[in-house]
């Protein structure tokens, strides 16, 4: 850490020495959390380690933001195209990963078992579309943002206007939650204020962008992947070790799974655990950790790996990472590295899931009297994240409370009773583990560095679509260098101060909303970008109409089935799913409501789950707006005059790796032969 | 240095674009619409159905996507339009 202090960060040195500069880091980290091991065996307290992890990791972060002040355009938006394809897959890999890819999905695999899985193929079979379709070609056309390409090969602002509108919508809720996020763990581990806690990640989040754009983040970002890949790995990998005798929890959770099967069967058949009963009158658990199908049906199951897919390659936080790289070659690498480092943490997630299930299974199997809940149960249960028989497990009478008024409950803790919040899974391992706290604390800076991380992406895509695409392209393109620089820096401030705002009032709508994200961007802005790749002749007409319809559709699906509900069931009941006593009880609800508008919540929670066409779950919006926004370029295009020759040109010209990027700084094209 | 052939370059790099898509969609969909059958066989204890979600498809993309940079850069190469 101290060697960055001799470079510039981002300079010819400190590039030439980059493997040396972060070895070094990488080895002061351990160093460092050796160091605070030893503090806590020396006894100081717990709520030390936790300022010690937080204060000095965002120190490090923001040190790297300052050294990496920049006062050149093409540094400030693209890191002066000089980042290699190793290190760029790893600051891809924490731009990627939000707070809740750390934090919640081995939470989410824990409580949807193999349907879960969704989220892990979806979350990383999107780079292959990236590295084949998109990546290189942007790369090789050298814009500074993904809307430059929109206006280049579509003729102008108005298409720029669209991307600009489509990569707004789908990264304002996305950046939200994960300065909520950052609020979030660090008001846990530091012991302080939500509000406070945002505002203090907000200052991590600037230091580490403002000065140093896209050059800045791109040297924190690696950074970041190093703290929090350490961090996911170290306490599975323990306790891998010390239940199975081998450190790779990757293979030895298969035997976790087995034993979690036959736990499954002894719960079911002593009455621990919800059961079904099938035709046969035979009674069995009901819903085994690997059985297929369970919580989605499978076109909901494939809808949503598609839109996860297609979504990823579409994001433009992602995409504008692949602007970084030397050489279109490096560009198409660097995918590829970035999946690698990824796939690190997607394919450790569900190892986390079957460890955990297994302890709980294996708590709940041997019969727990509910006054001998464990102490780590009741660490989780005071943050209201676990509950048993609907209360929070917070003292034992709470508890004893809460079950006595159900029926029948024989006392003792059974699956049914219990409520685990997805944050708990990760966050829990260590205690479970009987692991010193230091190994906790190493798991809050984990995830602190993977919502900083996503937070600088975002706020960056963007201010600089803000900055380059709204102030420089369309209201002054005269503006110099400098102007330009400081208009950058005062957006991205005030984008970030919003964000942070909207966060601290803590909106569960917004948060709720960051799904959406990956349906937008799919639909808004992957048909046009890949056919302005692959196929000549999309005009600007067919993108135009392609990216309004596309994306309109989505948004229409996505807000008509969650906000209004009762009115687009009943415009679209005929393509619903619900089955007939569902439709009787809506009419029941709906009279109910009439009457006495107390009972309106009732009736909307319940329209929501018949607002659908054939029964596609509204996370996966993008399946009707995706095809529509294909269809709609595909014959507008055919139907109106083909694009110029010139543009024509520009997409030969951006399909050939060699000649140099397309677009120079000052907006001027410069040919590609 | 190859002589330039652009339009073999693009016809070649479309093949391997459309034989990419076809391994992805068959370890994104196609293996996983047959889970219930491959999870009756078992492999390290996992029943291989749930294996390939959770790994099997995610090794096949990194591994397809280290291959793919390497035959691009070599399609560019030998039709002269490399870097």
């Amino acid at each position: 850490m101290a060697q960055a202090k001799e470079y510039t960060v981002g300079g010819n040195s400190f590039l030439a020495n980059l493997g040396k500069i972060y070895a070094l880091y990488t080895g002061g980290f351990f160093g460092f959390v050796a160091l605070l091991a030893v503090l806590e065996q020396m006894g100081v307290p717990n709520k030390f380690i936790g300022y010690g992890f937080v204060f000095l990791t965002i120190a490090v972060y923001a040190l790297i933001g300052v050294l990496s002040r920049t006062s050149e355009v093409g540094e400030y938006y693209v890191a002066g195209r000089s980042v290699p394809a190793f290190y760029n897959g790893m600051a891809t890999g924490a731009d990627w990963m939000s707070g809740a890819s750390f934090v919640g999905m081995a939470g989410t695999l824990f409580l949807l078992g193999y349907d879960g899985l969704a989220f892990v193929l979806g979350w990383t079979g999107g780079y292959v579309l990236v590295a084949v379709l998109i990546a290189p070609f942007l790369r090789k056309f050298g814009a500074y943002t993904v809307p430059d390409f929109f206006a280049a090969r579509y003729g102008g602002n108005f298409a720029r206007l669209l991307a600009v509108i489509v990569l707004i919508s789908c990264s304002f809720t996305y950046v939200t939650a994960q300065i909520y996020a950052t609020g979030i763990i660090a008001s846990r581990f530091l012991d302080i204020d939500f509000t406070v806690a945002v505002y203090v990640g907000l200052l991590g989040i600037l230091l580490c962008s403002m000065l140093g754009g896209m050059k800045a983040v791109t040297w924190t970002q690696v950074a970041q992947y190093i703290v929090l890949i350490v961090a996911y790995l170290l306490p599975v990998v323990i306790l891998s070790a010390k239940k199975y005798g081998i450190p790779i929890p990757q293979l030895t959770y298969g035997q976790a799974l087995q034993e979690i099967a036959d736990l499954e069967n002894q719960m079911a058949a002593k009455g621990l655990a919800a059961t079904v009963t099938d035709a046969a009158g035979k009674v069995s658990f009901a819903k085994p950790h690997i059985k297929p199908f369970t919580d989605y049906d499978p076109l909901n199951f494939f809808a949503l790996i598609f839109c996860l897919m297609v979504g990823t390659a579409s994001l433009p936080h992602i995409l504008m990472r692949y602007f970084t790289t030397p050489s279109v070659r490096e560009a198409r690498s660097s995918v590829a590295w970035s999946l690698l480092f990824i796939f690190l943490l997607y394919f450790t997630a569900p190892a986390y899931a079957a460890f955990s299930k297994l302890e709980v299974f294996t708590l709940i199997n041997k019969g727990t009297q509910l006054s001998d809940l464990p102490q780590w149960l009741y660490t989780y249960g005071k943050l209201g994240l676990v509950k048993v028989c609907g209360a929070n497990v917070d003292t034992v009478q709470n508890v004893l409370a809460a079950c006595q008024k159900i029926a029948n409950h024989p006392g003792i803790l059974r699956y049914q009773d219990l409520n685990i919040n997805t944050d708990v899974i990760v966050l829990s391992t260590p205690e479970i583990a009987g692991m010193p706290y230091v190994i906790a604390g190493l798991v809050a800076a984990g995830g602190l560095a993977a919502a900083l991380s996503t937070a600088d992406g975002l706020l960056l895509a963007i201010a600089n679509a803000l900055s380059h695409d709204v102030y420089y392209k369309m209201i002054s393109p005269n503006a110099s260098t400098k102007t330009r620089l400081v208009v950058a820096r005062i957006l991205l401030l005030i984008v970030a101060i919003v964000a942070a705002y909207t966060a601290s009032t803590k909106p569960a709508d917004i948060l709720s909303m960051v799904a959406w994200a990956f349906s937008l961007a799919a639909a808004g802005i992957f048909p046009a970008l890949a056919l302005g790749v692959w196929w000549k002749r999309a005009n600007s007409a067919g993108a135009v109409l392609g990216m309004i319809l596309g994306f309109g559709a989505c948004l229409y699906y996505l807000v008509g089935t969650r906000y209004y509900a009762p009115s687009f069931y009943e415009t679209w009941s005929w393509l619903s799913t619900a089955k007939p006593e569902a439709v009787a009880k809506y009419a029941e609800l709906k009279a109910a409501c009439a009457a006495d508008a107390t009972k309106c919540v009732a009736f909307d929670k319940h329209a929501q789950g018949m607002a659908n066409w054939w029964g596609v779950k509204n996370i996966s919006a993008a399946l009707f707006g995706l095809p529509l926004g294909f269809i709609t370029i595909f014959l507008v295009s055919l139907l109106t005059p083909a694009p110029s020759k010139e543009v024509q040109d520009l997409v030969d010209a951006t399909r050939r790796p060699s000649g140099g990027t397309l677009m120079q700084e000052k907006g001027a094209l410069a040919g590609g032969h | 240095m190859q002589p330039v052939n652009a339009e073999r370059h693009w016809s070649r790099t479309s093949r391997l674009m459309w034989l990419m898509m076809f391994l992805w969609a068959f370890f994104s969909f196609i293996i996983h619409w047959f889970v219930k059958d491959l999870n009756s066989i078992t492999v390290l204890g996992f029943p291989l159905g749930f294996y390939m979600a959770a790994q099997g498809s995610l090794i096949a993309f990194v591994v397809m996507l280290f291959i793919f940079a390497k035959r691009q850069d070599t399609i560019d190469r030998q039709e002269g339009v490399a870097e």
